[in-house]
């Protein structure tokens, strides 16, 4: 690479990563203001755990992300098998394009079309609308890390289960899902992550006094900087970056 | 085909869960407030000169930021896979790894880099340089989209510039070509349907957005997304904010047409259609 390539790559970087950068550093600055550096402080860190709203927010944010990710898995995988074994193939475009469709829609759309049926289906909003919308939301994505990997199964082991007398649930459970595993837990990861990175949709299903985290950051925001909402990023930023190699090492496994 | 028993519940979920939904918008854009009632009112009424300046404020600003990514991305795609094997993961990594961090917190980011008070001002003024005071205006919500959206731009052009025959362009340099010239005429249009599909990644979530405008714009400064969200949230005029969504997805639906319409010349490169 010449001088002026390398130079051009260092600011783009160095736009993508000095903000993020920025707020770590001050979730660390004994002082409020950003104008100076007092020193280096864990108060914020401390605060945040004497913090009920903010504890609170977490513990939604956890409990959505697993519940969902679980529910999302299984219904997913259940689909994605259904889609490769038992569909007609103009029934299965179909199938595909409406799967992909909520990939495609914008976040606000979603999430008002979902408010909308859980009104519409006198579900009162609050932990289960947002349950079940995390989980719809995350069901393409598990269908779409589980399809190819079923793509790649060899058909005739399924057969051959039938064949020497299993049902189609024990074939099913013996044979195809020990292949496919690993897609599932990709899809799982994956989904996981998405959930507890949503805003948009969360924020138009969820009742009052159920906040998830991304809410919660949403309404302190709004109301100001605060250095303790520095502190949570950090912790929030950790903790999807581990998830993220987490997944990647998976990816990279699974290809081989 | 005598086990479809897996394939009516996931028939009957996408049924209850993406398609019924998105019926009930419409329903909603097209009846009367509290009834079945069949109305154009609210479209009328989305269609009025106040809310349609609305809409085109957040087209131009994500246009222009779809068009400042574009800019700035390109260059970077092309970086990216001109760089070393051994380092060209890496990058791509590195580029991928901000997309993962939460949307509010990369905004929220901002919101402290530009304050009145903050860091990047006390940088200028050390430098005896004049502090500069765009955080709540348009310019600080196009920082924002094109901050946010940067590497939906970089990926889908980088992707097509690495499947891309190299032969063509050792065949131009041998015909005499230079590097302008195989450019403009062999790599640029080659990777259009990634530039295209890059736009509509882009586009499509800054015209939306009611985080970025909301955190970074200040009050004044509405995008649609902002009115969408308060007719939903605040006034409860769901007929009028359906509406308005209605409207919203019609100039998404136009500008992906014009820009697959395009996208599909160059076949495979575009990731939607």
């Amino acid at each position: 690479m010449g001088f002026l390539k390398r130079s051009y790559a260092a600011v783009i970087f160095a736009f993508l990563y000095i903000p993020i950068f920025v707020l770590i550093v001050f979730s660390f600055n004994a002082s409020k203001s950003r104008a100076s550096w007092d020193g280096f402080t864990l108060r914020w860190y401390a605060d945040l755990f004497d913090n009920s709203a903010i504890l609170n927010a977490l513990y939604y944010t956890l409990s959505i992300a697993v519940l969902a990710a679980l529910l999302a898995t299984i219904i997913g995988t259940l689909a994605a098998f259904a889609m490769y074994k038992d569909m007609r193939p103009w029934e299965k475009k179909i199938v595909m394009n409406l799967t992909y469709l909520p990939v495609l829609n914008p976040d606000i759309v979603t999430g008002i079309s979902l408010m909308l049926l859980f009104i519409f289906m006198k579900i009162n909003l609050g932990f289960l609308s947002l349950l079940l919308a995390h989980t719809i939301f995350n069901v393409p994505y598990v269908i779409l890390t589980v399809l190819p990997k079923l793509r790649q199964f060899d058909n005739n082991l399924y057969e051959a289960a039938l064949d020497l007398g299993a049902s189609p649930a024990y074939a099913f459970r013996r044979i195809v899902f020990p292949e496919i595993m690993p897609g599932i837990v990709t899809g799982a990861l994956f989904a996981f992550t998405l959930s507890i990175d949503d805003f948009v949709i969360s924020f138009f299903t969820t009742g009052s006094g159920i906040n998830n985290l991304s809410i919660l950051i949403y309404s302190m925001a709004r109301r100001g900087i605060h250095p303790t909402i520095n502190a949570l990023s950090t912790l929030l930023f950790l903790a999807v970056l581990i998830l993220l190699l987490a997944v990647n090492r998976r990816v990279v496994r699974d290809k081989k | 085909m005598g086990r479809r028993w897996l394939v009516y519940p996931y028939h009957t979920w996408m049924l209850l869960f993406t398609v019924i939904p998105l019926i009930l918008i419409f329903f909603y854009a097209f009846t009367e407030p509290n009834s079945t009632q069949f109305t154009l009112e609210n479209i009328r009424h989305a269609a009025e000169p106040v809310y349609l300046g609305v809409l085109w404020h957040s087209v131009w600003l994500a246009g222009l930021s779809t068009l400042l990514c574009f800019l700035i991305g390109y260059p970077m795609a092309m970086i990216l896979a001109k760089s070393s094997v051994k380092y060209r993961n890496m990058l791509v990594v590195l580029i991928v790894i901000p997309m993962w961090m939460n949307f509010l917190l990369r905004t929220y980011a901002w919101m402290t880099l530009l304050e009145k008070n903050g860091p990047l001002n006390a940088i200028l003024l050390h430098f005896g340089l004049p502090a500069i005071q765009i955080l709540y205006t348009d310019y600080a919500v196009m920082l924002g989209m094109v901050y946010n959206f940067l590497p939906f731009m970089i990926l889908p052009i980088y992707s097509v510039l690495m499947k891309m025959d190299q032969s063509l362009l050792e065949a131009a340099e041998d015909l005499g070509a230079g590097a302008w010239t195989s450019f403009r005429r062999i790599t640029f249009p080659l990777s259009l349907p990634g530039v295209y599909a890059g736009m509509i990644m882009v586009f499509m979530p800054a015209v939306t957005t009611f985080v970025i405008s909301r955190l970074l714009g200040g009050g004044q400064y509405m995008l649609i997304g902002n009115v969408i969200e308060e007719q939903f949230l605040a006034i409860g005029n769901w007929s009028f904010g359906s509406a308005l969504s209605v409207l919203m997805m019609a100039i998404i639906l136009v500008s992906m047409l014009f820009l697959s319409r395009y996208s599909k010349e160059g076949n495979g490169g575009g990731m939607f259609f």
